[in-house]
C-alpha cells in the first residue's frame, strides 16, 4: 500500500522498451516468459525506471534522465554479500 | 570525469539504506555516493542480459554508456570474481578520448599515452607508431612485464 504520506514512492515502471508484436506485453503480469536481451554494445541502451536511493532519500530514477553524460551502469548480485 | 555511476542489484531500496548505513560507510567515508536503483524481479537485467533468474539475482554487469544514450562497453562476471575499477577508469578515459578525437587507442592505452589516427595512411604502419612492449598496465599483463602503474590485474574485490 502506498500513501502519500510516508514518501515511500510509487512503483517504478522497471525497463521502458517498445514490446515486439506478439512478445510479452510489459503490461500483463500473468506471463512468466523472460523478455529478450535487448542491451547490445553499440546500440542504445534500454530506458528503464528503476526506485532507489541516495543520499539519505528514496526517488525515482530513469536512466533516459542522464542524456548527455557519461553513465557506468553496474549491475551486482546482492548488498551484503562479499566480494 | 563527469561520469555518473548507477548501481543496480535486485535488492529493494530499503536494503540499499540499511547496506550503506551499516556497512559501506564503514568502508568509505558517508557510504557510496551514487544512486542504488533497484531491480526487483530482475526486470531491467533481463533486458541487460545479465539476471539469473535460477539464482533471481543480477549477474555482475557493468555497461558504460556515452552521453548519447549508446552502450560502448559490458562487462559481465559471475559472482565470486570482482571488478577491476582501475581497468573501469581507463576504458572510459579511452572512449571520453575517442568522442573527442576521433583517435582510436590501441591496446594497453592509458592517458597520455599517444593513440591512432585511423585512416589509409595507417594501413600496414601501425608498427611504426605503436609498440606491443608498452602494453603492460592493463587488465591482460604482457608476459613477465610490469606495468608502471603497479597494476597486473589482479582482482579488486569490491561491494
Amino acid at each position: 500500500m502506498q500513501s502519500a504520506r510516508d514518501n515511500c514512492v510509487q512503483p517504478a515502471r522497471g525497463p521502458l522498451v517498445a514490446t515486439p508484436t506478439g512478445g510479452p506485453s510489459s503490461t500483463a503480469p500473468t506471463t512468466k516468459e523472460v523478455r529478450a536481451m535487448l542491451a547490445q554494445v553499440g546500440k542504445e541502451a534500454p530506458d528503464f525506471e528503476a526506485n532507489g536511493y541516495q543520499n539519505g532519500g528514496f526517488q525515482p530514477f530513469k536512466l533516459s534522465d542522464y542524456r548527455g553524460k557519461w553513465v557506468v551502469l553496474c549491475f551486482y548480485p546482492g548488498d551484503f554479500t562479499f566480494v | 570525469m563527469d561520469v555518473e555511476v548507477l548501481a543496480m542489484s535486485t535488492d529493494s531500496r530499503f536494503v540499499h539504506k540499511v547496506w550503506q548505513e551499516e556497512e559501506l560507510s564503514r568502508m568509505i567515508p558517508k557510504g557510496v555516493p551514487y544512486p542504488m536503483l533497484s531491480d526487483a524481479g530482475g526486470r531491467i537485467g533481463e533486458v541487460y542480459g545479465v539476471y539469473d533468474a535460477a539464482a533471481g539475482v543480477d549477474l555482475r554487469g557493468r555497461f558504460i554508456i556515452d552521453p548519447d544514450g549508446v552502450i560502448q562497453a559490458m562487462e559481465v562476471l559471475t559472482p565470486s570474481v570482482g571488478r577491476n575499477p582501475a581497468e573501469l577508469l581507463r576504458q572510459v578515459r579511452a572512449f571520453q578520448h575517442v568522442r573527442r578525437t576521433s583517435e582510436a587507442t590501441p591496446s594497453g592505452w592509458y592517458p597520455g599515452q599517444p593513440a591512432l589516427k585511423p585512416g589509409p595512411d595507417l594501413v600496414g604502419k601501425v608498427w611504426q607508431v605503436w609498440k606491443p612492449e608498452t602494453v603492460g598496465g592493463s587488465s591482460r599483463p604482457a608476459a613477465g612485464e610490469r606495468s608502471a602503474t603497479g597494476g597486473i590485474g589482479s582482482p579488486r574485490e569490491e561491494g
